[in-house]
């Protein structure tokens, strides 16, 4: 199905490096001139590889610009400054951030997006083939009877039924209308699927299933994922390598057993300790650490370590004039924490209470 | 074996007796609450959760009657049992036929007059509740001091000044920092868990006995999630309120919950201890969510346990057990005609299926209860 897939090949060269990424957003004020007073930067000096065949995890709070930096990867933002490295299956590489909009257009069929909200992100007014056909139609491929046995295909494998063709989004659930949402994403076939909190707004049982149905469908097409998220478990399910944002810039990266077993930064931390534990035995277990309410202001980042604000470990001298470099660790584990090597940080559970206890071996 | 709950045990602080809120629709009736039944006791948290559709915000708003047409309570029982002291107690009871007449301190919500002054005095005072989107619950044309103070005065006989005060400790006392400034912010220049502590400060304003809590940190991060169940239990322990937290994410049951309520399409499916819930779960639908979400620490790319199928429509309810068609313990014959009986199977525990009642099974040629086994 997907000749010229040369991933193989080309494992050491990742299929997108990002490069000192960065999108501004102006902060004007009301009035006549609209006069610029500021920036916003949602997006502050990301450098990150995406390598092919893997789930790369994006996870951080809301306001840290995890959203932005998908955006700008697709171009439906063009970015302030940097590179967007893509690898094309020709073996060339290009920088998607210089492109013009119809420079990109054969290259946007390689790079999808699934949106969060499996209510607002179909059109109510179009059939479920038109909105999984029309990518199709839309770039010439595939019309007639061509396009509804595609269509048809591809509803099948994302497990709807192709009956359903002719009914419009309001006649489905919302676990239904995500597995339509990924149909439109698969249908042009592409190589990188920026997944943007895919799962966030599904229930429970519906939201295994989607994972599920995510990472076969990965395996079969040979899919590499960026999965935007802000759910910790569900990102150490399925992804490969993990990578935390913090107003706007990327504080730690690693493999995910790795970032979740030996957090080196003390953002990650917090964050990993914040998340409920599934288990009512765990919840005086381990160390809590409780971050502050007041997120930085993105207009006005704080000197130094963005994070010295509401940081535990701020020393109060060079995490706050100094800021630190992504630098690398451990092999392969990327933090930008002055004290990694120095602090003992917590991981996200810490050595069981009880190994017989009965919950835990469900799951096997 | 099934369950003869006497009328309000001491301690218990609301019981729900088969409540049922339906909506009447051109379409036909939505049994959005269809017979719950369960109660909450004095300072404890009992954690209602379910997935989407399963009638878990109606039969809170039902508590509150905060039903609007087309729906209604069409039947059921909410006994609140009165603060001792307070003034209404002394009014009579309504006599209800073949019923023993309750205590007197304690009033059915259900039968009592919408927009009657009784109700008005429980609700906001007695029974205090905080919505899901902090954001949509505060209105944008006030400001936070307007709002806090105007809930403050419904129902305390205070001045404004004094009630602007009151307020403002209220926000200090939810770890609102610079609370001055913030009582004359509009609820827009605040962050979602800044406006939800706002609500949680105007939902305990009147010292409530029961705060229901729907959804009260859905829409927030984790961080900010976790410092709200926080804030939540730190409030309980020191006032000794009941809390009745409605959610779906067992995270948060076993973080906040005493006891649990498990729904599935308008019933309550089981109702159990927090501990007993997670680590011996007895119906196949607790049993099967608890499998499909993915636990920390557990290592990465493991696929997940799925329940198959989707919650129906509640128009399309299924007849019998409303969970038969995604359920992997179903007996044909069985499940899908025989409404499953109410099974009390401990103190405060109980679990809604057939598998439970070998009677039953019996009656229907089963031998052995297939649960079991895969325990």
């Amino acid at each position: 199905m997907s000749e010229g897939r040369t991933s193989r090949e080309t494992d050491a060269q990742p299929l997108l490096r990002v490069e000192d990424l960065a999108m501004r957003f102006p902060v004007r004020r009301k009035g006549l001139f609209a006069r610029r007073t500021g920036w916003v930067h949602a997006v502050n000096g990301v450098s990150i590889d995406v390598k092919p065949g893997e789930v790369l995890g994006l996870v951080g709070e809301s306001g840290c610009g995890k959203t932005t930096l998908g955006r700008t990867i697709v171009r439906s933002l063009k970015p302030s400054e940097g590179h967007l490295y893509y690898h094309q299956t020709n073996g060339e590489t290009t920088d998607l951030a210089t492109l013009s909009s119809a420079q990109l257009r054969p290259l946007q069929r390689q790079i999808r997006v699934i949106f969060q909200d499996p209510f607002s992100s179909l059109n109510p007014r179009m059939t479920i083939r038109q909105i999984v056909g029309d990518p199709l139609k839309a770039s010439g491929l595939a019309s007639g009877s061509e396009l509804e046995e595609r269509v048809a295909a591809m509803l099948r494998r994302v497990g709807l039924s192709p009956g359903h063709m002719s009914r419009y989004p309001h006649a489905f659930s919302g676990g239904e209308r995500q597995r339509v949402n990924i149909a439109r994403a698969l249908i042009m076939e592409p190589r990188l699927v920026i997944a943007d909190e895919a799962v966030s707004a599904l229930d429970v049982s519906v939201r295994a299933q989607v994972l599920n149905l995510l990472r076969d469908l990965q395996d079969e097409f040979d899919l590499t994922y960026l999965f935007i998220s802000h759910d910790m478990s569900v990102v150490e399910n399925i992804c490969d390598r993990v990578a935390v944002m913090y107003l706007g810039k990327i504080v730690e990266v690693a493999d995910t057993a790795s970032l979740y077993a030996d957090p080196q930064h003390p953002y990650t931390e917090a964050l990993l300790s914040a998340v409920p534990k599934p288990d009512p035995r765990l919840r005086n277990a381990g160390r809590r650490i409780r971050l502050s309410d007041d997120f930085p202001d993105p207009a006005n980042p704080p000197s130094g370590c963005f994070f010295h604000t509401r940081c535990r470990y701020s020393d109060q001298d060079s995490c706050v004039h100094q800021r630190p470099d992504l630098r690398r660790v451990e092999e392969g584990h990327l933090a930008a924490c002055h004290y990694s090597e120095k602090l003992d940080l917590a991981p996200a559970v810490e050595p069981e209470p009880e190994p017989d206890s009965h919950f835990r071996t469900v799951s096997s | 074996m099934t369950v003869e709950q006497g009328s309000a045990e001491p301690g218990v602080l609301l019981e729900i007796k088969d409540l049922k809120t339906h909506f009447f629709l051109h379409e036909g009736v939505v049994r959005a609450v269809d017979g719950v039944r369960l109660s909450v006791l004095e300072g404890k948290t009992l954690c209602v959760v379910g997935e989407s559709g399963c009638g878990k915000s109606i039969m809170a708003r039902s508590i509150l009657r905060l039903i609007e047409k087309p729906g209604r309570i069409v039947e059921g029982e909410l006994l609140w049992s009165r603060k001792k002291d307070s003034g209404a107690a002394g009014e009579p009871s309504t006599e209800r036929s073949g019923q023993v007449v309750p205590r007197q301190d304690t009033v059915d919500l259900a039968s009592l007059e919408a927009g009657s002054e009784e109700l008005r005095s429980v609700r906001g005072a007695e029974i205090a509740m905080v919505f899901q989107e902090p954001m949509a619950s505060l209105s944008p044309m006030y400001t936070v001091g307007n709002q806090i103070s105007e809930a403050i005065r419904l129902h305390l006989p205070l001045s404004k000044e004094e009630a602007w005060q009151r307020g403002l400790e209220l926000l200090e006392h939810v770890g609102i920092p610079r609370a001055a400034r913030t009582m004359e912010s509009y609820p827009f220049q605040l962050s979602g868990g800044m406006c939800q502590r706002v609500m949680i400060a105007i939902a305990l304003s009147c010292r409530p006995r029961l705060l229901i809590a729907d959804e009260p940190t859905t829409a927030l991060d984790v961080t900010t999630q976790a410092r709200i169940i926080d804030l939540l239990r730190d409030l309980q322990a020191e006032t000794g309120m009941a809390m009745m937290f409605i959610t779906h994410d067992l995270g948060v049951v076993a973080e906040a919950a005493d006891e649990v309520v498990v729904m599935y399409l308008g019933t309550v499916v089981e109702q159990a201890s927090v501990d007993d819930l997670f680590h011996d779960p007895q119906h196949p639908y607790t049993k099967a969510l608890l499998r499909s979400i993915p636990k920390m620490g557990s290592g990465g790319r493991q696929t997940l346990a799925t329940i198959r199928g989707q919650v129906p429509h509640p128009q399309n309810r299924p007849s019998g057990c409303p969970f038969h068609p995604r359920c992997d313990f179903a007996i044909p014959g069985l499940c899908d005609t025989v409404e499953p009986p109410l099974v009390q199977l401990g103190p405060r525990r109980v679990s809604r299926c057939v598998l439970h009642d070998p009677a039953l099974l019996e009656s229907h040629g089963v031998t052995q209860s297939p649960v079991k086994e895969t325990a």
